[in-house]
């Protein structure tokens, strides 16, 4: 093998600790140790631009080329060895930058394959030739403990300069978290903005008739990837919300006939209920910082919002009072405010208020009802289900100013923010039949798309960009 | 950009002229809405359905076991008072007989809103029953929200057939 003429780099990928093995699988869960480690990054600033004016974005080409491998050998992570792997690596990377309407890329499929050794030493005037402004290579390398390098590299084409580079060591069943890696690294350099393709979402998933509907809890990868259903579907689930560490899940279960909100603990497998009480627990909420979740609570019929520590311990607190119904809530990014919906003007509006429950007041005052109000990750804004004859996921500023629908059809409902609070997540159900599909639509409203999903799908819940 | 601005101009165009040659509103039950679900006809015994049973219930009831509700309201009018009698008079006369009023809502609401729904329904009913002398103790509620339709069209009949709340006997 030629000594790289980035050598440096070679060596600090080679002495990366391990990635953490996050395949949610108790079984490999336990023989992992350390964090996903970022080895190598050039620190210079973000191109100039904005996300919100996309129209200068449209037309940045980027080329994405399969990865190269220095070797061809067998690797768990794929069946035809690590060229093939190189080639999947790229249309991962390809397929999440394609949909968020910033780019125009290209993917590894329409572009020639670099050799090994152009992946440090791009060949600029191929990539002239074919109008390519940017450029994206990468290698992955098995190494002897089974483990897989993957190096990411960023080139401005016109400039024929290296942007950016950055290189992880996963374990083979984390490949695909090696290429989220990569679009988040491209993404975030030319963008500006935080990434968000390294995540994953809870979902139900749905199926069966619509008056006999089998709801199942569910994970998957940002993109769709790496399914796997939590619960068997005896048991309805509902609205479940990841905590900000990915450990457990909180989610609604008629497991005892009756709704109750059960935290589930991801490595073991078992869950406990959120409260012990004989009442009706429903929509969970985390507070940012995992220490809290918030629930709602129906007693005597009269719901209210309460707050209880997420390791069990101290009492629950009430937060809300009266007879209208107070439920669900969203906590601001710092965690000192919460954003809830009540209905106590007669339909349903959007409040805010103190973590504490103090300060209440009433937000929303445009035409038709405000529901399921989400707080940004990055605070700048309010998703939420805006009800006016229609169902539609809109946008507000955390004053209620600012309203704007983002979506258009019958029944839109229950926005996720991505971890970078660009993306929206919401699911759209169909009408007469029911069926329930998750879709997701960037800020400008322009760019809409539907993810894939095995089955029918609702209530998604995006957690943040993975430790 | 533009070509897509375009697309969307004229697909909501479309959508447009398409909705005004539609009468409003009005959308015919698919049949499977009309029929009404078929009660299991129970198995024929020399005893008949045992009291407080759920069979022996629903056939005393005659659909007095439902009562309904108008669109996010949870108030018992007076078409529920007579069904709510009817339940009364039941359990005051079975007086081993324990129920669950259940709590629905119709597909147009969120889906937290109307688990919240669902509860105060089936507490509007629960507690008229209570009002009318049956003890508390003898009932429970339980809300499923939108989880449980009867009739499954996406229409304003549909949807008044589900906003609800059914008392059913707890079996032992």
């Amino acid at each position: 093998m030629r000594i790289l003429s980035s050598l440096a780099v070679a060596a600090l990928l080679l002495n990366a600790p391990a990635i953490a093995q996050d395949d949610l699988d108790p079984a490999t869960m336990a023989s992992q140790d350390g964090e996903p480690e970022v080895v190598a990054e050039q620190d210079d600033g973000p191109l100039r631009g904005t996300v919100t004016d996309d129209s200068a974005w449209q037309d940045l080409g980027i080329a994405i080329a399969a990865f190269a491998t220095n070797r061809d050998v067998d690797t768990p992570a794929n069946a035809q060895g690590t060229e093939a792997l190189g080639l999947e690596l790229a249309r991962v990377v390809y397929n999440d930058l394609r949909f968020n309407g910033l780019f125009r890329p290209v993917g590894p499929d329409a572009l020639p394959r670099p050799s090994y050794d152009q992946i440090t030493a791009p060949a600029f005037g191929t990539w002239q030739g074919r109008s390519a402004e940017m450029l994206v290579h990468g290698f992955v390398r098995a190494n002897d403990d089974g483990r897989l390098t993957v190096g990411c590299y960023l080139y401005d084409v016109a400039l024929q300069t290296e942007l950016v580079r950055e290189g992880w060591v996963v374990s083979p069943a984390e490949w695909r978290r090696a290429a989220h890696r990569c679009a988040d690294l491209v993404y975030s350099r030319l963008s500006g903005e935080d990434p968000f393709f390294d995540s994953r979402i809870a979902y139900i998933a749905e199926t069966g008739p619509k008056d006999n509907r089998v709801k199942r809890l569910a994970i998957m990868d940002s993109d769709g990837a790496n399914h796997r259903f939590i619960t068997n579907g005896q048991s309805t689930a509902l609205s479940p919300r990841y905590s900000p560490d990915y450990s457990r899940i909180a989610y609604l279960s008629y497991v005892d006939g009756n709704p109750r909100i059960y935290v589930y603990d991801i490595d073991s497998g078992r869950q406990q209920l959120v409260t012990e009480s004989p009442n009706a627990t429903f929509a969970p909420r985390w507070s940012p910082d995992g220490r809290y979740i918030l629930y709602s609570m129906a007693v005597s019929g009269n719901t209210d919002i309460y707050r209880v520590r997420s390791d069990g311990s101290g009492r629950p607190e009430r937060l809300t009072s009266g007879p209208a119904i107070e439920v669900g809530g969203s906590y601001s990014p710092d965690g000192s405010r919460i954003v809830f919906e009540s209905d106590q003007s007669g339909a349903q509006q959007c409040y805010v208020m103190d973590a504490d429950g103090s300060n209440q007041r009433r937000i929303s005052f445009f035409g038709g009802r405000c529901a399921t109000p989400e707080w940004s990750p990055r605070g700048d804004q309010i998703a939420f289900t805006h009800i006016a004859g229609d169902f539609r996921i809109a946008v507000m500023n955390p004053n209620g100013r600012n309203m704007r629908q983002l979506t258009n059809a019958w029944h839109d409902e229950g926005p996720t923010w991505a971890p970078n609070g660009r993306i929206i997540q919401f699911f759209r159900t169909e009408r007469n039949s029911g069926d329930t599909s998750i879709w997701q639509v960037d800020l400008t409203g322009d760019n809409e798309r539907r993810l894939r999903t095995p089955v029918g799908a609702s209530d998604p819940a995006w957690g943040p960009v993975l430790p | 950009m533009n070509r897509i601005a375009i697309a969307l101009t004229v697909s909501s165009a479309l959508a447009l002229s398409a909705c005004n040659r539609q009468p409003p509103e009005v959308t015919p039950d698919p049949p499977q809405d009309v029929v009404a679900n078929p009660t299991p006809t129970p198995t024929p015994t020399p005893m008949g359905p045992q009291p407080g049973s759920q069979t022996h219930f629903a056939d005393a009831m005659m659909g007095a076991d439902t009562i309904y509700f108008d669109t996010d309201r949870y108030n018992i009018d007076n078409e529920d008072m007579v069904a709510l009698r009817r339940q009364a008079e039941y359990l005051l006369q079975y007086t081993n007989a324990r129920a669950t009023v259940e709590g629905h809502a119709d597909e147009r609401g969120t889906r937290d809103y109307n688990l919240a729904l669902g509860e105060r329904r089936a507490n509007a009913a629960k507690n008229y029953l209570v009002s009318l002398g049956v003890p508390e103790a003898r009932l429970t509620t339980v809300s499923y929200g939108e989880e449980r339709p009867v009739a499954t069209g996406s229409n304003e009949t549909a949807w008044a057939r589900n906003r609800r709340a059914v008392t059913v006997m707890i079996t032992r």
